[in-house]
């Protein structure tokens, strides 16, 4: 771009034009659609002159309740990428056999199963898991907000951050071809000079702290401000899950964070620490990003419990089997979940001690959780079962994660999974229980809680297609990895030679197919939904006879969630205080004190991509630069005093006036 | 295999009115799905190598796979059962089944709950560690196969394993031979394995064999495994290792009688020898190798590869540990920190490193074109100008562009 190389690379780092893959029709046919998708719906954002409440009401908003929102969006978008990515590699290893090359080159299919895994657990899977934590846990506790609502749209920016710099990788220059956790020495600078790897470091450090923050900020939430009389053992069982998750985020992600930085000190400044000479240890890597990577797991699964608990209690109109023992339960689940991490590597070749002894621990989660599923078996007992989709999702669940919580358990035998490690099988077995449990979990959730945060109910037809598509498809798509696995088949290669396999891969690719048709089915869903809110309009707010407090504000909540902080006397408030006859109060409304809205963490997120962006291909001026403005915005941003204000009571007295109307014209 | 279950639903009639055939659809879905798993397995019988494997170490594993599935199949089949019975039995439309809304507590249950699993658990718990003691792939075998123990005077064939980008070498000490990509070991002989790699990590695996282990630069594991019948088995890497990956096969070949002795012969008759220069050569990354046979090879070989000295000038990691338990060099290590460094040697010879695309090297990250060397199908398919980067390959880096500007050796 510019003549003289010096002053290019002081500019423009080691970006050039040539980074930008113009000539590969895949990435131009992306392009394209993301140009046009993008144009439409800035088109749409002018037409409909919704840049300033945009801008007002969501971007800058404070609101947990938008901010959970704002974050299951970001996960549905995301999942669109990362299902792409799926079929891709579906299709690539359906067709490549034999003198078939497939349609994907080796390091450009490398990318794609690495941006697979990347972009489904940090993505799709964690802003699901957040946006449900941020939407519910306030309102479950009876609080008005999080302990910090500024903190909360600054983790939800940054997080929005990572996933964008993931997003460039896609048209400028190229993601990591390591595999979803960027073992070195694959992963270091003389094995990966390109870009890749530091697109994954620096998309996963920004993201990564915004984790942390919102960790953070649930827990300081659920110990401070819940309402009166909600003692520990009161709390609703997802709040439980949600506490222990955020527990292990604060305790889990700065091991994800120290040990990107020390990869990213090989890769920049020469350091040793993961290098094969000069005293390097790859195998620390191992471990460090492990003991960071099975509290993850946890992290994603606890919470999708949680919502299977509410839900099975609601549909099943029947307080939870066992609540104290399902607490324990998720309690010895937390802790457990440090001692097991090495049970990813048994074939490092530790030792039989060593191996055992992580292998007998993993086994040992299998109790606590085999008590979850046998509580909500026990709360489906003698019970009335309405099988809404919620209900529907959580049964699938039950069936799916028993037989992947099988398979789980056999790889935690080392001479076992001597043969079954890193092959479809191990492939076959976590998707088994990341789609059977947290995503099927996070579907249940959406459509238990849509009603709650828009005021009508979802599609029925339209989510039952989805459902069957998805449950359907997903045994089409991962039962054939297990035989496949079986048949010693590894992950992550791109073509074979045996021709015997190819129709197992086949079956998957249809598998996913159908899982397509489940995703698409779920898009209708909204759409049909959001066409007919009128006919779908729930004017009570509590359209599935709920047992927790989100159920006795209006739907969607006003801004303040409660006008008056509930008391709580059993576990099941709501329906401990419909069973008393509880009546809303009408009068005697207070002005509210609420916390007000700012763009500084919108600002800093851009900041932060430009200053990965910069730190990526070496901008050095522009990091700094971009460093600096996050320093002066953050100061800034301190000095900022106006930061509350009070919903006046006359405004109290009309939202409530308007329930009150609404619940009287429609009962 | 027919998916009627797909759609189990009319398209009309809203939700309220459905509702009595919830629980009988999902009960039917869920059969159905389970049916399906029986059939994979008949169809399946073709060629499982996990589950039936031609050597001992691989039939013990497979043994205890079976163990314990079937152990926890006692667990996972009731509750399965009992998830299907329930939701059918207690679905709202069926106002006969008990409603009972106040009952969530019942310590006898709840004692059977924990307990239940803990027993399966205690059960498997002891499974795990005896058998991940008797079947730890660093410990020499016992048996070559049930009911026949090692006889005191077999000594194990040894065959040492480099994992290299992207392809095998087999080392024979005891034959003083080498080969790429492929592996022979006479039936009933114990063989014990001693493993490395030249640049990243991969998995040693040959499924019909024995378990797999990681094959790590500077490190060497062990294997310790015996073929009971004669055959020619796949090999694989089974942890990715870069773009040549999926081509990192090989195979090995069980062998009877004098198959063996042959097989050492016509490797001798066929080789070359193996030298350092050879294998320096050998070492750059390259896929889908043919099979070689290497007659002799260099002293010491194995050794320094993996000491990470394969490469004239460097020192041995065994040296500096040496230094280094005496006590260190001081001040004077400096000296040697260039001859330790190694794994930039590719971008010193001014090669390629394995997993280079733009901008360390010409190449664009998610293009057709291959580096030179890589992939020879490919390669052709580039000759024959069908594709568009192929009238302009990029001149070969500079060196000083290769390596990110910090890392530089000054």
């Amino acid at each position: 771009m510019l003549s003289n190389p010096d002053l290019q690379r002081l500019v423009f780092g080691r970006f050039s034009l040539d980074d930008i893959p113009f000539h590969e029709p895949i990435l131009q046919l992306t392009f394209a659609i993301v140009a046009v998708g993008g144009l439409v719906v800035l088109g749409a954002i002018t037409y409909f002159r919704f840049w300033g409440p945009l801008w007002r009401d969501w971007v800058t908003s404070v609101d947990h309740k938008k901010i959970g929102i704002m974050y299951v969006i970001l996960a549905l978008v995301m999942l669109l990428r990362g299902f792409a990515d799926a079929i891709m590699m579906r299709a690539q290893q359906a067709v490549a056999f034999g003198a078939n090359e497939g349609y994907l080159p080796p390091h450009h299919y490398d990318q794609i199963f690495t941006a697979h895994g990347v972009i489904m657990i940090f993505f799709v899977a964690m802003p699901f898991v957040t946006g449900m934590m941020n939407y519910v846990v306030p309102l479950q506790i009876g609080a008005r907000d999080v302990a910090f609502p500024f903190l909360n749209n600054f983790s939800f920016w940054m997080t929005v951050s990572g996933a964008v710099t993931i997003m460039i990788s896609l048209f400028v220059g190229e993601f990591a071809r390591t595999g979803w956790l960027a073992y070195p020495p694959l992963s270091g600078a003389d094995m990966s000079p390109g870009v890749g790897v530091d697109y994954y470091i620096w998309a996963l450090q920004i993201a990564g702290i915004g984790t942390l923050l919102s960790g953070i900020n649930l827990i300081a939430t659920i110990v401070k401000m819940r309402a009166p009389g909600m003692t520990m053992m009161k709390l609703p069982i997802f709040v439980w899950t949600s506490l222990c998750t955020n527990v292990l985020i604060v305790a889990a992600f700065p091991i994800l964070t120290a040990v990107l930085a020390l990869l990213s000190l090989d890769r920049y400044v020469g350091t040793h620490f993961f290098t094969n000479d000069l005293g390097g240890n790859p195998m620390m890597y191992f471990n460090l990003i492990w003991i960071w990577g099975h509290p993850e797991v946890y992290i994603l699964i606890l919470p999708a419990f949680g919502i299977f608990s509410e839900v099975t209690s609601a549909f099943c109109g029947k307080r939870l089997f066992g609540y104290a023992s399902m607490v324990y339960a998720t309690v010895v689940i937390t802790i457990l979940s440090y001692l097991v991490w090495l049970h990813h590597f048994f074939t490092m070749g530790s030792g039989a001690d060593v191996n055992s002894f992580f292998g007998i621990t993993t086994m040992i989660i299998s109790i606590p959780t085999g008590a979850k599923i046998f509580n909500w078996l026990f709360t489906m007992f003698r019970g009335r079962i309405r099988f809404e989709l919620p209900m529907m999702w959580t049964v699938s669940f039950m069936v799916t994660f028993t037989i992947g919580g099988m398979t789980g358990v056999l790889l935690a035998v080392p001479p076992a999974d001597f043969v079954l490690h890193n092959s479809l099988f191990l492939i076959a077995h976590f998707h088994n229980v990341i789609i059977g449990g947290v995503l099927f979990g996070m579907f249940a959730g959406v459509t238990y809680w849509f009603p709650k945060a828009f005021g009508f109910k979802l599609d029925p037809f339209w989510g039952h297609m989805s459902f069957w598509f998805w449950t359907i498809g997903f045994y089409f798509a991962f039962m054939p990895l297990y035989v496949l696995g079986l048949m010693g088949v590894t992950r992550r290669a791109n073509h074979f030679d045996d021709p015997s396999l190819q129709i197992w891969f086949v079956i998957a690719a249809f598998g996913a197919v159908l899982i397509l048709f489940g995703i698409l089915s779920m898009i209708m869903q909204f759409v049909v939904s959001i066409k007919n809110r009128e006919k779908l309009r729930d004017f009570t707010g509590d359209p599935w006879d709920g047992r927790t407090l989100e159920w006795s504000t209006s739907s969607p909540p006003p801004d303040y969630n409660f006008a008056f902080t509930p008391v709580i006397h059993d576990l099941d408030a709501w329906s401990d205080m419909k069973k008393r006859g509880y009546a809303r109060p009408l009068q005697g409304f207070k002005a509210i004190h609420m916390p007000k809205n700012t763009g500084t963490g919108a600002v800093l997120g851009v900041l932060s991509i430009a200053f990965s962006f910069a730190m990526i291909w070496y901008i050095w001026w522009l990091a700094a630069l971009a460093f600096a403005a996050m320093f002066l915005v953050t100061v800034l941003h301190t000095f900022n005093y106006n930061r509350d204000f009070h919903i006046p009571a006359d405004v109290v007295v009309r939202s409530e006036g308007q329930r009150t109307s609404m619940m009287a014209g429609r009962a | 295999m027919t998916i009627p279950a797909l759609c189990p639903f009319p398209r009309s009639s809203s939700a309220s009115r459905r509702r009595p055939s919830y629980g009988r659809g999902i009960a039917r879905g869920f059969l159905r799905g389970l049916l399906l798993l029986p059939l994979f397995g008949m169809l399946a019988g073709c060629n499982l190598v996990v589950m039936q494997p031609s050597g001992d170490v691989a039939l013990q594993q497979r043994n205890l796979v079976l163990a314990s599935v079937g152990l926890m199949l006692l667990i996972v089949v009731p509750v399965i059962a009992l998830t299907l019975l329930f939701a059918w039995r207690y679905r709202a439309t069926n106002t006969d089944a008990v409603y009972d809304p106040d009952w969530h507590h019942s310590t006898q249950l709840e004692v059977v709950i924990w307990t239940a699993p803990l027993f399966i658990i205690i059960a498997l718990g002891a499974l795990t560690w005896i058998s991940t003691h008797t079947l730890d792939p660093f410990r020499a075998l016992r048996r070559i196969e049930a009911g026949r123990p090692v006889m005191a005077d077999v000594k194990p064939l040894t065959v040492e394993v480099v994992a290299l980008d992207w392809k095998w070498l087999f080392f024979y000490p005891e034959y003083g031979i080498a080969t790429v990509n492929e592996l022979a070991a006479p039936v009933d002989r114990p063989i014990a394995f001693k493993i490395t790699a030249s640049s990243v990590m991969n998995a040693f695996y040959v499924p019909a064999l024995a378990g797999m282990i990681y094959a790590m630069p500077g490190m060497q594991t062990q294997l310790h495994a015996v073929i009971n019948k004669a055959g020619t088995y796949d090999g694989l890497s089974s942890h990715y290792s870069g773009s040549g990956f999926s081509r990192m096969t090989f195979k090995f070949h069980g062998l009877d009688g004098d198959g063996f002795d042959q097989w050492v012969a016509k490797a001798k008759a066929q080789g070359s020898p193996l030298t350092r220069e050879g294998y320096i050569e050998l070492e750059k990354p390259s896929e889908a190798v043919a099979v070689t046979y290497y007659a002799s090879v260099a002293d010491g070989l194995y050794g320094s590869i993996l000491n990470m000295c394969a490469l004239p000038g460097k020192m041995c990691m065994s040296e500096m540990m040496q230094i280094d338990a005496k006590g260190g060099a001081g001040k004077d290590s400096r000296e040697n920190r260039e001859r330790l460094r190694y794994d930039n040697r590719h971008i010193q010879q001014g090669d390629e490193a394995p997993g280079a695309t733009t901008p360390a090297s010409g190449r664009a990250p998610k293009s057709e074109g291959s580096p030179q060397g890589l992939a020879p199908d490919r390669h052709e398919h580039q000759l024959h100008g069908n594709d568009p980067h192929a009238g302009h390959p990029k001149p070969p880096p500079e060196r000083d562009s290769v390596a990110p500007p910090q890392r530089s050796n000054d």
